[in-house]
């Protein structure tokens, strides 16, 4: 009989799994968003489940509040609503899936020996709160963060650049 | 409290889900056309790595993990900023997200 927090996690991971499988296997770009978007909220459950509840919402506020948003606003310009999308080979269908299963095999089987590693005893309460998060982030990664600063300013450079009308 | 929350769901269930949502995202990108939806599935395919991160972060009690998810995000978003904006050039010149027809590097 499974704990209260193990149905959970099952829960979660068949949500974030059929999903992910609805954003590959179905045809209209729209619903393959928004199948996105839950299992991005899935995964933020996981991050509760995890206790890093600052991960959680920057996970959500990122991923589903802007990102996804991003994605639906570019189909909408394009006008893909369509299932409109050409099929590829059948041949090469096959082969992406089988080639996609194999794969996860194989990594499964490679991580296999991770069950056996020892796992210090001992969780600690506050990994993931803010506090902790932000004394990290500000002292031993404070040159990462302004250099992510920058490559934030040279994306928004960029982006701009690249949507003006009289670039080719 | 949340010592229990952490140690009733053993590790490796969470590394098999990261592994299995990773290749359900690298079956997507062999598998679609739309360039859009490959990119989406390359999203799936951080998110797996980041849910693997923020594991081991958590069972092995190190908090620099949590930072590094935090610039894989940021490094995403800007990653999706600019493809989207790429996207939306190529789309603009030859009316189509096809790559099995963009594959010439020339428009």
């Amino acid at each position: 009989m499974p704990s209260v927090t193990q149905f959970l996690f099952f829960l979660l991971s068949a949500m974030a799994i059929a999903s992910a499988l609805f954003v590959v296997f179905y045809r209209n770009p729209v619903y393959n968003v928004l199948a996105l978007i839950i299992t991005f909220f899935s995964i933020a459950g996981h991050y509760f489940l995890l206790n890093t509840p600052f991960l959680a919402a920057v996970h959500i506020i990122v991923y589903a509040g802007a990102i996804m948003v991003l994605f639906l606003y570019t189909i909408m310009m394009m006008n893909l609503n369509t299932e409109s999308e050409p099929d590829k080979p059948m041949l090469s269908k096959i082969a992406a899936t089988i080639s996609g299963g194999v794969l996860m095999i194989v990594l499964i089987a490679s991580v296999r020996s991770a069950a056996d590693l020892k796992i210090p005893n001992g969780i600690n309460e506050d990994i993931g709160t803010i506090e902790k998060l932000g004394n990290i982030l500000y002292t031993t990664y404070a040159v990462p963060f302004e250099i992510s600063a920058i490559l934030f300013l040279a994306g928004m450079v960029g982006a701009v650049m690249l949507g003006k009308k009289e670039i080719q | 409290m949340n010592n229990y929350i952490v140690h009733d769901i053993p590790m490796m269930w969470y590394i098999w889900l990261s592994m299995i949502l990773f290749s359900i995202g690298v079956t997507g990108v062999l598998l679609r056309r739309n360039a859009i939806v490959i990119f989406m599935c390359v999203e799936l395919m951080l998110n797996a790595v980041n849910l693997l991160l923020v594991t081991f972060s958590r069972f092995w009690n190190h908090a620099d993990a949590q930072v590094f998810v935090f610039f894989i995000m940021a490094v995403a978003a800007a990653e999706v900023a600019i493809g989207l904006a790429i996207l939306m050039m190529i789309y603009r010149n030859t009316k189509s997200t096809d790559i099995d027809f963009l594959n010439r590097l020339k428009f």
